[in-house]
C-alpha cells in the first residue's frame, strides 16, 4: 500500500497496513470452521468486513476506493446468492430436498466433513463480508448537510 | 415437487437482474416478467390440481416435526394465484411509469424479493420462517416506497419502517413465547400441543399476534402507516402494498395463525367483528374527506380491510366465504384503482381531484376502467365487489349481529359516496385541460384492461358450479380448523 | 421469574422510547432496546441451570447441553435487526437532508 496524505497519522497507517491480512485470515479462519466452532458465515463475514472498513477509516476514501475494484464486489456478492440458490437446487435433484446435503459427510471433527454446509457457510461469508461493509461504505458517503438531485 | 419454487424462482430472479442487468432495464424487465409468469403458471396449476390435499415438503430432508416445512393447502395455492396476478399486471405497468422516475435495475430486484417475501410468507408451515419472510418483504416494501427520493416519501417510509418494525418485534415476542411453551415453531405441532395447555397462553400470545399481525393489516388502530406509505409509494407499489401486501403478511397470517394454530377463540373473532366494524366506519368516513386521489384510495383500503375482517370474525361457513371472496375482489378493483391514479398522475401531473377534469377525452382507457373498478368497489351488481359484499351482510344477518350488517350496509354508501365525488370532480370534471404532460403507453392501458376484465370475470366464481371447485375448498380449510394439523401429523 | 420480569421491563423502556421520543436517532434506539429485550428473552427460553454450551467437541463426553434452537433464532434476528438498523439509518439521513431536522414534529409535510 502506499504513502498518501489522507486518512490517520503513520502509526495507524502501519499498523492498519499489518494487521488487514490477519483480521481478513482470522476471518477467513471463522468461516471456513463454522461447522465445528462458533461463528460461521455471518461471524466471519463481519470480521472481513472490518477489515475493510478499518482501511477505509486509516487511508481515507479516495484510497480505499483506489484499492478495491466495486463493480467487481458488486459482481461478487451477486453471484454469491446466486451459487447459494443453485447450490440448494443442486440439493433437490441430488439430495431429494431445496438445500438438501449430497456431498460425502465425512468424519466428525475434521476440517472436510458436515457436506454442503461448510459450502454454505463460505457462500454466506462472502455475502455478508461484502454487503456489510458496501452498506457502511454509502452511508459514510452521504453528506447530510448538501441536498442531492 | 413443486413447493420450493414459489420461494426460489423470484429469488434467483432477484440476484440475476443485480449480476447480469447494466445500465439498461430491458434485461430487469424481461428476467422479472419470466419469473412471475412461470409463477403464475405453478400457482394457477397447484390451485386446480391440489385442491383436496395437503402437501408437506421437508425442507433439506428434514423429517416432518424437526426441520422447516412448507405446506400448500387450497387457501395457499388461492393467495398465490392472487399475489401472482397482481405481480404480472405490476409489473406490466412498471414499465413505463418507473422509467418515468428513473431506469434502473434496481427496482426490479426489489420488486421480486417483494414477491419472495409474500410467496415465502403464504407458503411456509413454520412460525420463524414466517417470520424471516416477513421481514424480507418489509424491507422490500420500505425501499420501494421511498423510491422516489422525494421528501414525503423519505417520511412515509420512515413512519412504515418504524411501524414495520415495532409491529415485528411484537410477532418475535409472541413467537417466543409460543416457543417457550410447546417447544417447537413447525405450526401443526403448535395446534396440536396448545390444546393440552392452559388456554392463558392462547390469550398472551394472541394478544400479540393480533396488534402485530394488526398493524402490517393496517386495521383501524392501527391504520396510521398506511395513508402515508400508500400514497406516497409509485402507483405500481401503491397497488401492490394495498392489493396483496396488507393481505398476504396482514390478514392471511391472521386466518392462519388464528383458526389454524389457536383454533379460533371466542374472545378473537369477537375483536374481529368489533376491530372490523370500526374499521369499515372510520376509514370510509375519513377517506370521503380526502381530495387527494391516493390518499383516498389508502382510506378505503383500511375500510375494506374492515370488510374482510368482519367476515372472518363471523366464523360461520358463510361468513368465511364472504371475507376471502372480498379478499380476492379486493386485490383486483383496488389494484386497478391505484393504475388509474398512476395513470392521471403521470398524465395530468396531479393527483388533487379538484384539478383533474375530462380524463374521458384526455385518457379514455383510464376513464373507463376506473368506472368499473368503481362500480366495483362501491358494490354495484354485477360487478365481483357487489356479490362479496353481499354475502358478507347476509352471513352477519344470518349469525344474527344485525348492528354488524347495518354499520356493513352503511359503509358500503358511503363508500358509493365516496366514489361518486371521484368520478363527479376528478375523471368527469369541468376543467378542461389540453395539455397531457405524458402519454399513457400500450403497456399500462394492457394492465388495467386485464383487471378490469377481471373485475367482471371473478364475479363468476359465485356461481354454483364454479363456486365448488374454487371458493369452497379455501373456506373448507378455514372452517374445518384440525383438519390442517391432522393432515399433516398423519392422523 | 425475576428475569423473565426485568427482560419485559427493558422491552417496555424501548417502547416508551419509540411512543415519547421526538428525535428520530432517539426512536431507532429504541427500536434497537425493543428488539434486544426479545432476544434476550429468546436466549432465556432455552437455558437449563446447570448445562453446557451446545457444541460438541472431540474428546468431550455428552453432557446436559441448553437448548441450542433459540440461539440459532437470536443469530437471525440479529441479522435482520441489523438490516432494520442500517435501513432506518440511512432514512434518517435522507431525511435530514430534505428537513435539516431530526425533530419528528416537524417533518409533518404528510398529513390529514
Amino acid at each position: 500500500m502506499m504513502k498518501t496524505d489522507k486518512g490517520m497519522s503513520i502509526i495507524v497507517k502501519t499498523v492498519t497496513r499489518i494487521s488487514v491480512w490477519l483480521i481478513i485470515l482470522y476471518g477467513i479462519y471463522i468461516i471456513v470452521h463454522g461447522h465445528l466452532t462458533p461463528g460461521g458465515g455471518f461471524g466471519g463475514g463481519v470480521v472481513i468486513a472490518l477489515a475493510f472498513l478499518n482501511v477505509m477509516l486509516a487511508y481515507g476514501k479516495e484510497f480505499t476506493e483506489k484499492w478495491l475494484n466495486f463493480q467487481l464486489l458488486h459482481d461478487i456478492e451477486s453471484s454469491s446468492v446466486t451459487v447459494f440458490l443453485v447450490v440448494g437446487i443442486l440439493g433437490i435433484s441430488l439430495g431429494g430436498a431445496f438445500l438438501a446435503n449430497f456431498l460425502s459427510k465425512g468424519d466428525l471433527f475434521e476440517l472436510y466433513s458436515a457436506g454442503v454446509i461448510p459450502v454454505f457457510n463460505i457462500l454466506i461469508g462472502i455475502k455478508v463480508g461484502i454487503s456489510l461493509f458496501l452498506v457502511v461504505w454509502l452511508l459514510a458517503g452521504i453528506n447530510p448537510e448538501e441536498e442531492d438531485e | 415437487m413443486i413447493l420450493p419454487y414459489f420461494i426460489i424462482i423470484p429469488l434467483i430472479a432477484a440476484f440475476l437482474i443485480s449480476l447480469i442487468a447494466g445500465k439498461k432495464d430491458q434485461w430487469a424487465i424481461s428476467l422479472s416478467l419470466i419469473a412471475i409468469i412461470a409463477v403464475l403458471v405453478l400457482s394457477v396449476y397447484s390451485f386446480i390440481i391440489f385442491q383436496k390435499e395437503t402437501l408437506i415438503y421437508n425442507m433439506s430432508g428434514w423429517k416432518f416435526p424437526f426441520g422447516i416445512v412448507l405446506v400448500m393447502d387450497a387457501l395457499t395455492s388461492f393467495m398465490l394465484v392472487m399475489v401472482s396476478i397482481i405481480s404480472l399486471t405490476s409489473i406490466i405497468f412498471s414499465v413505463q411509469y418507473i422509467r418515468y422516475i428513473d431506469m434502473d435495475w434496481k427496482y426490479y430486484s426489489l420488486f421480486m424479493l417483494l414477491v419472495t417475501g409474500m410467496n415465502g410468507v403464504i407458503i411456509t408451515g413454520d412460525l420463524f420462517n414466517l417470520f424471516v419472510f416477513m421481514e424480507i418483504a418489509l424491507f422490500a416494501a420500505f425501499i420501494l416506497v421511498a423510491y422516489g427520493r422525494k421528501a414525503e416519501e423519505f417520511e412515509a417510509a420512515f413512519k412504515y419502517a418504524v411501524m414495520g418494525g415495532v409491529s415485528s418485534i411484537l410477532v418475535l415476542l409472541g413467537i417466543a413465547i409460543l416457543y417457550s411453551a410447546t417447544s417447537t415453531l413447525t405450526m401443526a405441532k403448535v395446534a396440536e400441543e396448545l390444546k393440552l395447555l392452559n388456554p392463558k397462553i392462547t390469550l398472551w400470545v394472541g394478544g400479540l399476534f393480533l396488534v402485530g399481525f394488526g398493524l402490517k393489516a393496517a386495521v383501524m388502530p392501527f391504520h396510521a402507516w398506511l395513508p402515508d406509505a400508500h400514497s406516497s409509494a409509485p402507483a405500481p407499489i401503491s397497488a401492490m402494498l394495498s392489493g396483496v401486501l396488507i393481505k398476504a403478511l396482514g390478514l392471511y397470517v391472521i386466518i392462519r395463525i388464528f383458526f389454524n394454530v389457536l383454533d379460533a377463540p371466542i374472545i378473537f373473532t369477537k375483536a374481529f367483528l368489533i376491530l372490523g366494524a370500526i374499521s369499515i366506519l372510520l376509514g370510509v368516513f375519513l377517506a370521503i374527506g380526502q381530495w387527494d386521489l391516493k390518499r383516498l384510495l389508502a382510506y378505503h383500503s383500511v375500510s375494506q380491510i374492515g370488510y374482510m375482517l368482519l367476515g372472518l370474525g363471523l366464523a360461520t361457513p358463510l361468513g368465511i366465504l364472504g371475507g376471502v371472496y372480498h379478499l380476492f375482489n379486493h386485490a383486483m378493483f383496488k389494484s386497478l384503482l391505484f393504475y388509474n391514479a398512476g395513470s392521471v398522475e403521470l398524465a395530468l401531473g396531479t393527483r388533487d381531484l379538484q384539478k383533474m377534469g375530462n380524463v374521458v377525452k384526455i385518457l379514455p382507457v383510464t376513464a373507463q376502467t376506473s368506472m368499473i373498478a368503481s362500480l366495483s368497489i362501491s358494490g354495484i351488481p354485477p360487478f365481483n365487489g357487489f356479490f362479496s359484499k353481499l354475502i358478507i351482510i347476509i352471513a352477519s344477518i344470518q349469525a344474527g349481529e344485525f348492528w354488524f350488517a347495518f354499520f356493513a350496509v352503511v359503509g358500503s354508501l358511503f363508500t358509493l359516496a365516496s366514489f361518486m365525488k371521484v368520478q363527479r370532480y376528478g375523471f368527469r370534471g369541468e376543467n378542461i385541460i389540453e395539455i397531457v404532460k405524458e402519454k399513457i403507453g400500450w403497456q399500462m392501458n394492457i394492465a388495467m384492461i386485464l383487471l378490469a376484465f377481471l373485475c367482471l370475470l371473478t364475479s363468476l366464481l359465485i356461481i354454483p358450479g364454479i363456486k365448488e371447485v374454487t371458493l369452497d375448498p379455501v373456506v373448507n380449510v378455514i372452517v374445518q380448523k384440525a383438519q390442517y394439523f391432522n393432515l399433516m401429523t398423519g392422523r | 421469574m425475576t428475569i423473565y420480569l426485568l427482560c419485559f421491563a427493558l422491552f417496555l423502556v424501548g417502547l416508551y422510547g419509540v411512543l415519547t421520543k421526538r428525535d428520530i436517532v432517539k426512536i431507532i434506539l429504541s427500536i434497537g432496546i425493543m428488539g434486544y429485550a426479545t432476544n434476550l428473552f429468546l436466549v432465556f427460553v432455552g437455558y437449563k441451570s446447570g448445562a453446557i454450551y451446545p457444541i460438541l467437541s472431540e474428546g468431550k463426553c455428552i453432557q446436559p447441553m441448553v437448548d441450542p434452537l433459540p440461539q440459532a433464532l437470536v443469530l437471525t434476528s440479529i441479522v435482520i435487526e441489523l438490516g432494520t438498523t442500517a435501513l432506518l439509518v440511512s432514512l434518517a439521513i435522507k431525511l435530514f437532508q430534505k428537513y435539516s431536522t431530526f425533530d419528528i414534529t416537524k417533518i409533518r409535510r404528510l398529513s390529514g
